[in-house]
């Protein structure tokens, strides 16, 4: 096996990887064409993860997507590392568990490791797996009422039993970093004065300034992989859309598209851009709903109204067009499930450029409204190598500097024939991510105009579905970023394994970054610029 | 900021004319499916078997439908010859949780006209929480019908709850119920909170907010719109009455048998 150093990292970039990989690793890889995307399938002894993972990412400039861990037949685990680059490669790394092994090396102290701490922890909660060397694990996804030792993606676990609690730890201590004359923690929620979305945070202070947070999540964990398990696609297919209702076309469409992949499907033209239409559709209510988030957590009144108002507009447009506000029972696998008429057609493109004028006038007013500002540059800063570790994705990774958007580089349904930019910010900070998610809105009018201009005529489903075994990565670009659905099914069409990486799980790992050091009343505006959905995030 | 005073007054009146007169905007509501006639078996058992919550329940001569295990998927609803039963546009769906309705409404004069509410996300998927959110701005407005947020339990008529209650929320949903001081109500809201949605009851969610706290008013819907969820708030206070949950067997209007 050849160390790191014997290859120079600009010949490894360039050279082909596959090639380079069987010589330095003196192992097969299996390569296959998914599109135009090529996908490498190695093999990987526990003992040599960290070692890999190091050479990936650091001579190859891989990224880290997701991490899926299947149970076996035999009670043993697999593990599939999934890493991307581009242009459109991705490699998945496999890994073995035997019934009785329990511990595979940590990743989190390597490049870009904290990419993975998140998905670390979370198998460890749900599948049992110790990840050696990981500072913390246990107290994620399951809350210390949880029993010990009960696994709930494991097979022994019957979904459909209600859970068995145990009495918390008497002496279980919130964990506290800070250490400090006077340092106290205040806690906040999970449940708010507000319509918030259930989460908790744990603010350390020292009286006035707030030095760190801590957030707690899946307090909404309902255990959605698991309750897949064993359903047909179709039902299966609700809980894609329900388990987000905020994002449930770019979740559906994830889902259908992994279940396209499987069984072979063709999907029309026509449901092509319709589908693109409908995803950005979504992406522009979902950013006019941040908008209107920001804009109220600094208490503009008038400007969170008239974000509201555009909110709305676009909630009874999509209601109108797709019969539902947030898009639910639009897509099935093959297609859609709901054709757009010509008067739906007439009616949406001149309600998007309505909407578009109005959006640039509220942006053009919140430039100039220097109070609004104040609040929110430099506030919530995320740094562009933090991101790149992180593994963030979505507005909040390209207003940190980050160029990357799944549309753009791994095109899917009908954006490669879409012209469109990805806009990035280099700040980091609140006020850059106000701007990326009013520069993505004004994208995504464009894109609406592009489409309803030339709509293809045809089906807007394929024919009937043949079931096939297999299984499939499909990736989309959600509202909020990256959304990774991994799926497996089995000939009569029923789930045996659904995983999904939504980008709010990705991206709220990284919240405690822009939640340092800032005075209390900042936090609610840190919060709304980032503007994540904890339904998405815990599942 | 003059230039904001000059935008909303520019912007004029945007609220909802509901509820002194039915709103008739297009895309306040997804409607629902309602029951119809059909003169084979064969048709209703399909559309039995499409309905994936068994909101569709097949009667004598026809299908029945009940809003409240709707999650509007749309399935019984086809743009094609196979069988599909006739939605309409309503949104007033908001009922009573049991029959005890006499008793819920002996108490209704107890709040006058103005409710604070506290809002427990139990698990909601998040389209509930952002429908609830809608009704703070402009075309809805709850402030002008006496309906206000409160910062606490304390402060609180009702209790508003969204979500299939998933485990780790039974306690907060609970502390909540039981920090309100009597009188208090519990409006579910979304099929999640009514009996679980499509999530059901599981090893991490209790199936709805029922089986942890008394529920007295429902809003079905999935989520329900705006309008359903501030038709719940005026059936708590005695403003509007109950709706029908259930659609019978009927013939659709204005279309021959």
């Amino acid at each position: 096996m050849a160390t790191l150093d014997q290859i120079a990292k600009p010949a490894a970039q360039s050279e082909n990887f596959p090639e380079l990989y069987r010589r330095v690793w003196n192992r097969p890889v299996s390569v296959a064409n998914v599109g135009k995307a090529a996908v490498y399938r190695v093999d990987c002894e526990p003992q040599e993860l960290t070692q890999l993972w190091q050479w990936l990412i650091q001579d190859f400039d891989f990224a880290f997507a997701t991490l899926i861990v299947e149970e076996e037949p035999n009670g043993g685990r697999s593990l599939t590392y999934v890493l991307y680059r581009q242009p459109s490669q991705w490699v998945y790394v496999d890994l073995r568990l035997g019934p009785e092994a329990t511990a595979v090396p940590s990743v989190v102290g390597l490049t870009h490791g904290p990419s993975a701490d998140w998905h670390e922890r979370e198998a460890e909660d749900l599948f049992g797996i110790t990840f050696a060397g990981h500072p913390r694990l246990g107290e994620f996804v399951l809350h210390e009422d949880w029993p010990e030792g009960v696994n709930p993606m494991r097979g022994n676990l019957d979904a459909r039993q209600p859970p068995v609690h145990r009495d918390p730890d008497a002496k279980w201590q919130p964990p506290m970093v800070v250490e400090a004359l006077g340092a106290f923690a205040m806690p906040v929620g999970p449940v708010f004065s507000d319509f918030a979305e259930s989460a908790h945070f744990l603010l350390e202070t020292v009286g006035e300034d707030v030095i760190r947070t801590i957030p707690r999540l899946f307090y909404k964990y309902r255990g959605v992989e698991k309750i897949a398990e064993g359903e047909a696609v179709d039902c299966a297919l609700l809980l894609a859309e329900r388990f987000s209702g905020t994002a449930a076309f770019a979740h559906g469409l994830g889902f259908c598209q992994a279940v396209e992949a499987i069984c072979g499907i063709e999907v029309p033209p026509r449901a092509r851009a319709l589908r693109t239409m409908f995803a950005e559709l979504e992406r522009l209510r979902h950013h006019a709903a941040a908008i209107t988030g920001i804009c109220n957590s600094t208490a503009l009144a008038v400007a969170a109204s008239q974000a509201a108002l555009i909110e709305e507009t676009l909630l009874r447009l999509t209601c109108e067009v797709a019969r539902h506000r947030y898009l639910f029972g639009a897509i099935k696998p093959g297609g859609l499930a709901c054709d757009l008429t010509e008067v739906a057609r007439g009616r949406l493109a001149a309600a998007v450029e309505s909407v578009a004028q109005k959006l640039y006038e509220l942006h053009g007013m919140l430039r100039y409204s220097s109070s609004f500002l104040d609040r929110l540059e430099e506030v919530g800063i995320i740094k562009t190598d933090d991101a790149r570790s992180y593994g963030l994705v979505g507005p909040i990774a390209r207003a940190a500097g980050i160029d990357h958007d799944f549309r753009k580089q791994f095109p899917y349904a009908a954006y490669e024939s879409i012209k469109f930019t990805v806009p990035v910010e280099q700040d980091g900070d609140g006020y850059a991510r106000l701007r990326v998610f009013f520069r993505e809105a004004e994208q995504s009018t464009s894109i609406l105009r592009q489409i309803l201009s030339a709509l293809p005529e045809g089906s807007v489903c394929a024919a009937d579905i043949v079931w096939r075994a297999g299984a499939a990565l499909s990736a989309v670009e959600a509202p909020l970023g990256a959304a990774f659905h991994w799926l497996r099914i089995l000939d009569d069409g029923t789930v045996a394994r659904y995983r999904i990486t939504p980008p709010s799980f990705t991206n709220w790992h990284g919240f405690h970054l822009a939640a340092e050091n800032f005075a209390f009343q900042d936090f609610p505006i840190i919060l709304s610029s980032f503007g994540l959905s904890n339904a998405e995030c815990d599942r | 900021m003059a230039n904001w005073v000059l935008k909303g007054l520019r912007t004029g009146i945007k609220t909802t004319s509901y509820p002194q007169q039915l709103e008739t905007a297009q895309g306040t509501s997804p409607g629902r499916p309602c029951g119809m006639v059909l003169e084979s078996t064969e048709k209703a058992e399909d559309l039995v078997a499409r309905c994936p919550t068994q909101a569709i329940a097949g009667q004598d001569g026809g299908v029945a439908v009940d809003i409240r295990r709707c999650i509007h998927c749309s399935r019984c609803r086809s743009d094609s010859d196979e069988p599909a039963v006739p939605w309409d546009a309503s949104y007033e769906w908001a009922t009573y949780n049991s029959d005890a309705a006499a008793a819920v409404q002996a108490l209704e004069k107890v709040f006058g006209r103005s409710l604070h509410i506290r809002f427990v996300d139990a698990g909601a998927c998040s389209a509930c929480v952002s429908e609830a959110r809608q009704l703070n701005n402009p075309y809805y407005n709850m402030h002008r019908l006496g309906f206000f947020m409160t910062p606490t339990p304390r402060n609180a008529d009702i209790l508003l709850v969204s979500g299939p209650v998933s485990d780790a929320m039974r306690h907060p949903l609970g502390k909540a119920y039981d920090a309100m001081p009597e009188p208090k109500r519990v409006v579910a809201i979304g099929a999640c909170a009514i009996f679980g949605g499509v999530f059901g009851s599981s090893f991490a969610a209790a199936g709805g907010a029922s089986k942890i706290v008394p529920v007295d008013v429902v809003v079905p819907g999935c989520p329900p719109p705006p309008l359903a969820i501030l038709h719940g708030l005026l059936l708590v206070v005695g403003r509007k009455p109950p709706s029908q949950p259930v659609s019978p067997v009927t013939e659709p209007i204005g279309e021959p048998a």
